[in-house]
């Protein structure tokens, strides 16, 4: 969909080599280029402006290097500049000194509050806390019990006065219900409302002014467009927000939201939301976010998103896994998707600096071809993933019934399957070297 | 919904207004800097397309085109050219069938809602299920989001809100069966008009988009030409991603047209103009609230007239 900002600049570009300083004048394409780029990546108009603005100003004077591609200096600036605006990444929870420690989750409607309350009550658990889920949404019908259903998931307690009850008495009543239960941490889960909604507003700040949470976390969709900026302005303005969680970091949104609400409200995006699942939770990587959002990356970067996993635990499951070869279709499927949902993989695939240029041409790939293989994968009964070995012909014939496709095609991805096995296996063995090329050649899709 | 024009435009008009933002100033101070029509017109129109969602392609289409009509026909005066840009978007937005008619030719009309994640869909259907009792319409509702831990209720307590039956089965129960059986009964009881509720997804999950194909498949089995329409709910707060997901709906359902909800915040929605011109989806539906009543329907010229209004 997005031709490639690089691509673009290296066109942009071509003008520059050899003119020895950056200038406004022999710049303005790129940065033309460049705005253009963020603002299709929805990050606010005058938040592009304000930016631009800025790389110009720290651009200008610069030398042109004839040693790297025209362009990549240029994408390199407003890489590290949009780094540098996302902050230093992977800011923690602030607890308290003495618990319980309150955390309260604020946002408009449906961006997925009561999911995101349920992730880090389940991330905290983990982390050998007892968080108590609280239920403060007494408009939206049966949220409450939502929150009641996604305790019982995460393992964690839950409280609520229910929906006759005000919320700012449920909220205050929890910490007493904390105590009583034992809980360190109380997260609260607040109705979704619009930030011009005066009443609304008017309750989310009695609630903080009643219980002084530790975190308030302002929960926004990863798809947000331009009016990002009004209401994360409008919550900021209404209650000290420590940090934001973008949710739906899962689909194909190139996220440049998350720009608009760290300029906006000044607080770090402290995780982000990948899924549907309650484990589906990530700590915030700027640089990651700096190449989505560009739409750009580089080869290492794509290696680790390759590589990611959704959590630690998993990745070093994965790495054993492929160590002993017992690396499966399942994990095959899951690294696909984890490659899928950064972006199409053509795209991605373009993204790569000197990618095309090294191929010769623009880097095909069919994404169909990621779909039939899903399907496939999908049709297959569990044991079958586990062990392709027992996929017979009368096997194969079923699968390729079951996903729409033809034998040919089962078998073709069989082939793919224990190819990619051999080449992950040959990939950790080789582990450490974290060479450009050496990664490059190594890459498993 | 039957509210007359006037009203209607009114009414958006109050929602919209509470908060106009910035976008009211802009479009007057662009247009009625009073006198000549220069390139700061042009960048002023350029910004309040951007921050209405109207996306880099369409904008700066239509900031091409409103240049060269303003040169062509030697427009001098802002105002004149304000005049052209309504009528330009009102143009882009009006092609297709924006009205909803809820009569198949023969048994129940069945809609399947769709769409991303909390973007409005159960919300949507109670809203209509209350419009369409009002109407004097038999309706029934199918729980077919048996995933998003008590979807079930939420849409349960529709339908006692409006006093319209339910069809469901247990959380976690396949869905297209739900939606079956809802037709299922939708034909033996003979009821005017089916709603199937269906969980929140991304468009990019494939598994998911294959589990609508069949929702949409067993429910044509059960009753041949259903379902009649399938709404895709649309925040308006989304950015350029909704025309991806437009897009990703459209390529597996037989998607008839939009319904654009949170109408009543500051956002304005404007990938809509974006879906339309690029995927000629229409827009059916807008959603002003999160109250019974706070559905309209989609007219064109209301909805650019509140877009700058
Ligand atoms: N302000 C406002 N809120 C709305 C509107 N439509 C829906 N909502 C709210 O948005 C939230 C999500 O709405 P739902 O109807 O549950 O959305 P959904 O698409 O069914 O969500 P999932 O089933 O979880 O994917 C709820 O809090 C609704 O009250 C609207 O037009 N305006
Ligand atoms: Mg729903």
């Amino acid at each position: 969909m997005f031709e490639s900002l690089s691509k673009k600049l290296e066109r942009a570009f071509k003008n520059i080599r050899g003119q020895g300083k950056l200038t406004e004048k022999n710049m303005k394409d790129s940065l033309q280029e460049i705005r253009l780029a963020l603002l299709e990546a929805d990050v606010n108009y005058k938040v592009v402006k304000q930016f631009v603005a800025d790389v110009q100003d720290a651009a200008i004077g610069q030398h042109v290097l004839d040693s790297i591609q025209p362009g990549q200096q240029i994408v390199k600036l407003v890489h590290d500049e949009l780094v540098k605006l996302m902050g230093g990444g992977n800011e923690p929870l602030k607890m308290a000194q003495t618990p319980p420690t309150i955390i309260m989750l604020v946002g408009l409607q449906g961006q997925g509050k009561t999911t995101t309350a349920g992730k880090l009550a389940f991330h905290l658990k983990k982390k050998g806390h007892k968080p108590l889920l609280v239920g403060a949404d007494v408009y939206r019908p049966a949220a409450i019990k939502q929150l009641e259903v996604v305790a019982g998931q995460a393992g964690v307690e839950s409280f609520s006065l229910g929906e006759n009850a005000d919320p700012v008495d449920t909220c205050v009543m929890a910490r007493g219900e904390a105590q009583m239960r034992g809980c360190d941490v109380i997260l609260l889960d607040t109705a979704g409302r619009l930030h011009v909604d005066g009443q609304m507003m008017d309750e989310v700040r009695r609630i903080h002014a009643q219980v002084s949470p530790h975190e308030i976390l302002f929960v926004a969709n990863a798809m947000t467009g331009q009016d990002a900026v009004n209401s994360a302005k409008q919550f900021n303005d209404a209650l000290p927000l420590t940090g934001v969680f973008l949710t739906q970091m899962d689909g194909d949104a190139r996220g440049g939201a998350a720009i608009s609400l760290i300029t906006v409200t000044g607080r770090p995006i402290k995780f982000i939301g990948t899924g549907e699942k309650l484990d589906a939770i990530q700590a915030f990587h700027p640089r990651r976010m700096a190449d989505q959002i560009l739409g750009m990356g580089d080869v290492v970067s794509l290696v680790e998103k390759a590589q990611e996993v959704v959590d630690q635990e998993k990745a070093l499951q994965f790495q054993e896994k492929a160590r002993k070869a017992s690396w499966d279709l399942e994990d095959f499927l899951e690294q696909m998707q984890q490659v899928k949902k950064m972006g199409s993989m053509g795209e991605l695939l373009n993204k790569i600096p000197g990618m095309s240029k090294m191929m010769g041409k623009d880097v095909e790939f069919d994404e169909d071809e990621l779909k039939y293989t899903e399907a496939i994968i999908y049709s297959m009964t569990p044991k079958e993933r586990h062990n392709p070995k027992v996929i017979n012909g009368s096997r194969r014939r079923r699968i390729a019934d079951g996903s729409g496709t033809s034998v040919q095609d089962v078998n073709r991805l069989l082939k793919e399957f224990q190819q990619t096995k051999k080449m992950v296996k040959q990939m950790m063995k080789g582990k450490g070297g974290k060479g450009r090329m050496g990664n490059r050649a190594r890459l498993p899709f | 919904m039957t509210e007359p024009r006037r009203g209607v435009i009114g009414r958006l008009r109050e929602r919209l207004g509470r908060t106009r933002s910035g976008l009211v100033e802009n479009i007057r101070r662009v247009f009625s800097g009073g006198g000549a029509v220069g390139d700061e017109v042009f960048d002023g129109l350029e910004e309040v397309l951007i921050e209405a969602d109207l996306g880099v392609d369409t904008t700066l289409s239509i900031v091409e085109h409103m240049r060269s009509v303003a040169k062509e026909r030697r427009i001098q005066d802002a105002d004149a050219l304000y005049e052209v840009l309504k009528q330009e978007l009102t143009t882009i937005l009006e092609p297709g069938d924006h009205a909803l008619r809820w009569e198949a030719d023969s048994g129940p009309h069945v809609t399947l809602v769709v769409g991303v994640n909390g973007s409005g869909k159960t919300t949507t259907i109670g809203k209509l299920a209350a419009h369409l009792t009002a109407a004097g319409k038999s309706v029934l509702l199918g729980a077919a989001d048996t995933f998003r831990a008590a979807a079930v209720e939420q849409l349960t307590i529709w339908s006692e809100r409006t006093g319209v039956p339910i069809i469901k089965h247990q959380d976690g129960a396949d869905p297209a069966a739900v939606a079956y059986d809802a037709a299922d009964a939708a034909a033996a009881r003979g009821v005017d008009c089916l709603l199937v509720d269906t969980a929140g997804r991304l468009h990019t999950k494939v598994n998911l988009m294959e589990e609508l194909k069949k929702i949409q498949r067993v429910v044509g089995k059960r009753l041949p030409g259903a379902p009649h329409d399938v709404l895709l709910v649309l925040d308006a707060t989304t950015g350029q991603n909704g025309l991806q997901q437009a897009k990703l709906f459209t390529e597996a359902l037989n998607v008839t047209g939009v319904a654009l909800t949170k109408l009543d915040g500051t956002a304005k929605g404007g990938i809509v103009v974006a879906i339309q011109k690029q995927l000629g989806i229409p827009i059916k539906l807008i959603g002003v609230g999160e109250g019974v009543d706070d559905l309209q329907p989609f007219n064109a010229a209301d909805f650019v007239e509140a877009l700058f209004a």
